[in-house]
């Protein structure tokens, strides 16, 4: 039978890609900026990772390096979008083509090759398993404990009034789309160096899309996203795990169940919203909006 | 550059084209490809710009090859084999089953441009086929994994249920259980052809239900990955995967379809070209076996270099009877061979395999 620890073992590793682009978003969504880019900036963070990791033989410095050149792929997004204005859907779809043109490109050097094996940390998870989990405790605390969280919160919610209390709207949001780009560069990382071991085109295979939903269907909370991402990749791990055992399940439904589950939770969340409309955990207030300082 | 000048070096330039087709009895015979990947996914589209450059070695300075590659299946593979048909191309490859319909609208255009559709299965007299009888590397891979495992269970990563993928279950298992009778056979249906991250939660999946042996069908290192994490074995897929020789990839089947743009090409220039359905095996070479590393123990590594050579030589047919259907009905008496036919629509699992096909 089914080994239910085994089971979730397995749905840690399986879920920390899309884990730690996720709660990047989450935090570069509570700044009030939507970047649909997350998928250019995971597939950019796969290949330098990759390399960094291929040259130097440190798995450890690839995911720093995957974190470095996140940030910086996510730097003309942060651009455009806040200097020159331009919609940041179109700018986020931009800059996910651009990325994976830009890895394909980059990526051709290290073709064929394989990085180094990563050393296994507790219960033999990946030590990059660890600082996801460990990431969604300090992420919260940011965002509901710290100032800082609270002025990010508050650019969020209502850009004006945030800049009248004198507030630096623009860097704030800069700052929190780098944050995002890094997070989203190491998830894509993990995919090449921890899952993988090896570059290819394309690799993250519309992980970011799905962290993009996730951030949705937290509700724009840290442990909300911990959440969808163990259910997204849990389903994903046990409807394998099912049919390696032998379990008659039809795999088409298992695969719709990840869908099903967000669309319930997402009226849900509607629901009770219509009823108590509540300040906090529901979608930031100027997400998406141009900021421009009149005065 | 003002306008009048451009307007003069386009005029010229449509000159030139327009008087190109006198010129052609001295050119090179042009051939285009499409592919549906990158050249450089290290599997299905490498392996066939592998065979581009197989035919410019071949034929040097008397072919001119080009190639359009991550052409999505659809309405943009229409636009890419017009364009290609429009440049000269006198024959044009297309490398991927969902170009099919494409191919036959555009060849019915183009009546004096060739074409070959791989995988497919429709034809016309511009319009030949050629795809690969895969199934016989799997008997060879199937045979290695049926002495290798110690758990006595092996798993298959399946992509979709579709005859190729089922006749290259069955064979593994076959030839698996022909050196083992106590093999068991686990199978997981990705649906994907190409997803890294799937790929190694169906390799791990496989793993936690004690298998220690892997062939997979989808197309990426991930499960090579994760059975070299926890001292396992499998075997690359459409490209060699040397890279992680010699384990956890102790051998592959590897599509070489040099092998058949080369024959293929020949008969153009010759002016023997034929729209054929080929169905090209070990024998063929289209299908080949990657080198069987140290890893395998040598008289194993005999045995199914043995059996390779049997089918290159058309000496042993993967599926010979006495064979029975999973529901346990009679499918090929003893002696008996399965039919082209009856692979290229096979829709059930041979007996002794519990896994089903998703309807």
């Amino acid at each position: 039978m089914i080994d239910p620890v085994a089971l979730f073992l397995l749905l840690l590793s399986a879920s920390t890609p899309i884990l730690f682009a996720a709660l990047g978003e989450l935090v570069v969504e509570r700044a009030g900026v939507l970047n649909l880019g997350v998928e250019g900036m995971m597939i950019v963070g796969a290949l330098s990772g990759f390399a960094a990791a291929y040259h130097t033989g440190n798995p450890f410095l690839g995911f720093a390096a995957a974190a470095g050149a996140g940030a910086l792929v996510a730097l003309p997004f942060a651009i455009l979008t806040q200097f020159l204005m331009s919609n940041q859907v179109a700018s986020g779809l931009a800059l996910t083509l651009f990325g994976l043109g830009l890895a394909a490109l980059f990526g051709k050097p290290v073709e064929g090759v394989k990085a180094p094996a990563m050393i296994s940390g507790p219960l033999g998870l990946n030590w990059i398993v660890w600082l996801g989990l460990l990431m969604v405790p300090a992420i919260w605390w940011f965002l509901n404990r710290s100032r800082a969280g609270l002025i990010l919160r508050g650019v969020g919610e209502n850009h004006d009034a945030a800049h009248a209390l004198g507030y630096n709207v623009r860097r704030v949001r800069i700052a929190a789309i780098a944050f995002g780009g890094a997070m989203a560069g190491v998830g894509g990382a993990f995919i090449s160096i921890a899952t993988v071991l090896q570059w290819t085109e394309g690799m993250t295979a519309g992980a970011g899309w799905i962290a993009l939903a996730i951030v949705v269907f937290s509700n724009w909370t840290a442990p909300g996203v911990l959440a969808g991402a163990w259910l997204f990749g849990g389903v994903t791990v046990l409807q394998l795990r099912l049919q390696a055992a032998g379990v008659r399940v039809p795999v088409q439904l298992l695969s719709m169940a990840p869908y099903l589950a967000t669309i319930i939770v997402l009226v849900a969340i509607s629901a009770r919203q219509k009823l108590s409309r509540r300040a906090g955990g529901t979608a930031p207030g100027s997400l998406g909006q141009d900021f421009h300082a009149l005065r | 550059m003002n306008r009048r000048q451009l307007i003069a070096s386009v005029a010229a330039l449509t000159t030139i084209s327009l008087a190109a087709p006198t010129w052609a009895q001295d050119e090179p015979l042009k051939v285009g490809f499409i592919y549906v990947g990158p050249i450089s996914d290290g599997g299905w589209t490498y392996q066939h710009d592998q065979g581009r450059l197989a035919v410019e070695a071949e034929f040097g300075d008397r072919v001119e090859t080009t190639y359009l590659e991550s052409v999505p299946e659809g309405v943009d593979a229409e636009r890419a084999l017009t364009q290609l048909a429009l440049a000269g191309n006198d024959v044009i490859y297309a490398t991927s089953f969902g170009y099919m319909d494409a191919v036959i609208n555009v060849a019915a255009k183009f009546p004096d441009v060739k074409f070959e559709h791989n995988t497919g299965y429709k034809r016309a007299d511009n319009v030949g086929t050629y795809d690969g009888r895969f199934y016989e590397g799997r008997a060879v891979t199937g045979t290695i994994a049926g002495r290798m495992t110690k758990t006595n269970k092996i798993g298959y990563i399946a992509t979709f249920p579709i005859p190729e993928v089922i006749q290259g279950i069955n064979s593994a298992y076959i030839h698996a259980k022909k050196v083992n009778p106590d093999v068991e056979m686990k199978v997981v249906w990705a649906y994907t052809w190409f997803d890294p991250a799937k790929e190694a939660d169906a390799a791990n999946a496989l793993m936690a239900e004690g298998v220690d042996v892997i062939l997979q069908h989808t197309n990426s290192t991930a499960p090579l990955a994760q059975l070299q994490q926890q001292g396992k074995i499998g075997f690359g897929q459409a490209a060699d995967m040397a890279s992680f020789a010699p384990s956890p990839r102790v051998s592959s089947v590897y599509n070489n379809w040099g092998a058949h743009y080369v024959k293929s090409v020949g008969r153009i220039l010759d002016g023997t070209w034929k729209p054929e359905a080929v169905w090209g095996g070990i024998g063929d070479g289209i299908v080949a076996i990657g080198e069987i590393t140290e890893a395998v123990p040598a008289e194993v590594k005999a045995e199914a270099e043995a059996l390779r050579d049997k089918i290159g030589a058309g000496e042993y047919h993967p599926f010979t009877g006495p064979l029975n259907k999973a529901d346990g009905s009679a499918w090929l008496a003893e002696g008996q061979t399965a039919t082209d036919e009856e692979l290229s629509g096979m829709n059930f699992f041979v007996e002794g395999i519990t896994a089903e096909i998703p309807q």
